[in-house]
């Protein structure tokens, strides 16, 4: 009202785009479900779920920011390790506020790389991201005697949740503890990215001249969501820590960084729910295809991924679209 | 109506026969690393433990022994440690097998003890991993069990007063230099240099690191790569800057003079000495039985190694335990059984210690000869019954 009738079709339009739909519920029941349904995969389901939200922290930069990067392990990594050597050093052992500094670290690494990395892009700012992961990795391995170097972090052990859920053989305590985490930082993740601020990003990934152009911080807005991203990414870590107690230098390694990028391209990128996906797809089908056949998995990940690119661009996610346009024309 | 009754009448029938087999199944969780670029090792130790089953299935009885695989891919730990987990709960094994990195290893400890599931240990060689659970027992070797008496070797036999270390720079590189300098310093000889020579992945040029060996000028060289081919390139590293000529001897433990690898080093690997506990050349009737049945059942131009061996005995250690508690296996009883045992390998005689739970095995040392046209090892001399040093001498963790 006494408004201009251009900022309220912005804001309707904002607003719309922020609305529910009923679709979304379905993830969230489907983990729910699977809880149920496969009782003796929860420790994998647990897994799935962090690499869930590690997928879903790279596409805040990557398909919402257009920041593209092969070193997004390095705050997995950092946030792996504050929360092992929290618990395997100074033995505190309760684990949300162990999230918690895991987050804070991996976000304040994010900050100090982000501050220098962004001001790079394309190859050199790739060149860069790898680099700084890798240079993680081997900070990690020379401080061999806190970090555990190679034969890895030993001696972390987590309190109970709130002091009563204790996590027991088949992980089923840490299943519903990740789907929480997972659920709030997703609500943090969905807020952001249909605000002004995640719509500014998108103008960055689309035409970056022209958002320099109308005045708005490019740096300093990418710098606070990659610092964001980090600390997404640091969370996921520390959950990874805590439910496997045990950090070695391969939560840092180049091959989680390419893991969880294909994850997300397999998904579809800058659609918050192509992490789902992607992670689930990929790491359900990496543990059923070793399983059947240990020597000869890869070739089937490889499959998957190839047909994935010639015939599914946009990502598996993409592909439902596709195919809901061309055979249900009746919906709008 | 019909449909239900046939339903519960198959799920009957299927419990029953669940329950039937379950009493006579062991089920091993065999937890290797199956693919990417170490999947050579585990398929040496795949190859041991299945060539064991074969030979021996009649032993069994009645009982049966059931193999379910699983792909650790890389030393992380976090992907062993699932699996495992899922052996336990959702396949509900037995027994744990297998384990090539000793990473894979410490992250599943923990399970084994959890779940009450004994595990047999078939590589991964860090000294104090037995200690990680009391239902561990290791049956292939620490690497302090040769590099401690390769060094007290060095001194009083070889004639070695002075000695530099070369390293890969990772736990069972640092374990191993550990063992050689505590073994060679208490024979009174000095070592005058460790240089560290890059990490396990990549092979790296090891010209700088060995000239600046041979301009300290020791009299051995004791050098600790990887398993693979990093010893190759050792090899030729040390011949092409004429350290041999130089008064400079190169000593190491057995891994650099791995079976597999040996017939690509060259004549240059003639006169290398190493320490080790198993060489597919040993002349000894348990092995001559094995390499033939290896070469009968993987083709002639196929070598066992140390990792297949230590598959063959890890089977053959699983084998005892179904015999011992007719197939109905509990965590306490298997390890109660594993303690002391004993058994002619093709290694020769090994043991199972009942305190550490982890392998006594002869350490031999090696000497590259050329034998009818080919490279192979000769046993210059054996050390009898060696215990794991570290936790003898309470070094570091293991004296935990």
């Amino acid at each position: 009202m006494g408004a201009p009738p251009d900022i309220s079709a912005a804001a309707a339009f904002m607003e719309r785009r922020h609305r529910w739909r009923p679709a979304e519920a379905l993830p969230w029941l489907a983990a729910v479900a699977a809880f149920f349904l496969f009782p003796d995969y929860t420790a994998f389901g647990t897994q799935v779920l962090i690499m869930i939200l590690f997928a879903l922290s790279l596409d805040l930069i990557m398909g919402y920011a257009g920041i593209v990067t092969l070193g997004h392990a390095a705050y997995f990594g950092a946030g792996a390790y504050a929360a092992g050597m929290l618990s395997a050093h100074l033995g505190w052992g309760e684990p949300l506020t162990g999230l918690m500094i895991a987050g804070l670290t991996a976000a304040a690494v994010g900050f100090v790389s982000g501050v220098v990395l962004l001001r790079y892009h394309g190859l050199t700012l790739l060149m860069l991201t790898l680099a700084t992961a890798i240079m993680l990795q081997e900070l990690a391995n020379v401080q061999e005697e806190i970090t555990g170097g190679f034969d890895g972090l030993l001696g972390i052990s987590i309190d109970p949740i709130f002091g009563l859920f204790e996590n027991d053989l088949w992980g089923r305590t840490y299943y519903w503890y990740a789907l929480i985490v997972l659920f709030a930082l997703f609500l943090i993740a969905r807020r952001i990215v249909y605000s002004p601020f995640g719509q500014s990003l998108s103008g960055i990934r689309e035409n970056v001249g022209r958002m320099h152009a109308i005045g708005s911080p490019v740096h300093r807005r990418l710098v606070t969501v990659y610092t964001i991203s980090a600390g997404m990414a640091g969370i996921a870590g520390g959950l990874f820590a805590q439910s496997n107690a045990f950090v070695t230098l391969d939560v840092l390694s180049f091959a989680r960084s390419g893991a969880v990028l294909i994850m997300l391209i397999l998904g579809g990128t800058g659609r918050l729910y192509g992490a789902f996906v992607g992670a689930t797809v990929y790491m359900v089908l990496e543990d059923e295809l070793a399983k059947l056949s240990p020597e000869f998995w890869e070739f089937g990940i490889g499959l998957l991924l190839v047909l994935t690119v010639l015939f599914a661009r946009r990502g598996l996610l993409g592909l439902i679209e596709d195919l809901g346009a061309r055979f249900g024309k009746a919906k709008p | 109506m019909k449909n239900w009754k046939t339903t519960v009448l198959a799920g009957t029938a299927l419990l029953a026969w669940a329950a039937a087999a379950q009493a006579e199944t062991v089920k091993v969780g065999v937890v290797l690393t199956y693919s990417g670029g170490a999947a050579e090792f585990g398929q040496q130790v795949d190859r041991g433990m299945n060539l064991y089953m074969k030979k021996h299935a009649e032993e069994l009885g009645s009982n049966k022994i059931e193999l379910i695989k699983r792909d650790s891919k890389r030393p992380g730990g976090d992907i062993a440690k699932n699996a495992v987990q899922q052996l336990i709960t959702r396949d509900k094994v037995d027994m744990l097998a297998g384990f090539i990195f000793s990473p894979n290893a410490m992250a599943s400890a923990p399970l084994a003890t959890q779940g009450k599931v004994p595990m047999v240990i078939m590589n991964a060689g860090t000294a104090w991993i037995p200690s990680l659970s009391p239902y561990i027992a290791r049956v292939s070797f620490s690497m302090w069990q040769s590099g401690y008496p390769m060094g007290g070797y060095a001194a009083d036999k070889l004639g070695c007063k002075t000695a530099a270390v070369g390293y890969t720079d990772y736990p069972p590189g640092k374990d191993s230099l550990n063992a050689f300098k505590t073994g060679f310093e208490k024979a009174g000889g000095k070592v005058v240099d460790a240089v560290p020579m890059g990490g396990p992945r990549e092979v790296p040029d090891f010209t700088p690191f060995f000239q600046r060996i041979k301009d300290a000028g020791p009299d051995c060289l004791y050098v600790f790569v990887p398993a693979g081919n990093h010893a190759t390139a050792v090899v030729k590293t040390y011949n092409d800057l004429g350290m041999r000529d130089a008064g400079t001897m190169l000593i190491g433990p057995g891994d650099i003079t791995q079976d597999t690898k040996l017939q690509g080093m060259g004549d240059g690997a003639e006169g290398l000495i190493t320490m080790h506990h198993y060489s597919a050349d040993y002349d000894t009737p348990a092995n001559r039985e094995f390499v033939e049945a290896w070469k009968a059942e993987y083709g002639a131009d196929s070598t066992p190694d140390f990792m297949a061996v230590a598959g063959w005995d890890g089977m053959a250690a699983i084998f005892h335990v179904i015999k011992t508690m007719d197939g109905k296996i509990d965590a306490e009883g298997a390890i109660e059984a594993l303690k002391g045992w004993t058994y002619d390998s093709p290694r020769g005689p090994i043991m199972i210690d009942a305190e550490t739970r982890d392998i006594v095995h002869d350490e031999n040392v090696h000497k590259v000869i050329k034998k009818d046209g080919r490279l192979a090892i000769e046993v210059i001399d054996t050390i009898k019954q060696v215990k794991d040093p570290c936790k003898e001498l309470k070094v570091g963790k293991c004296g935990q």
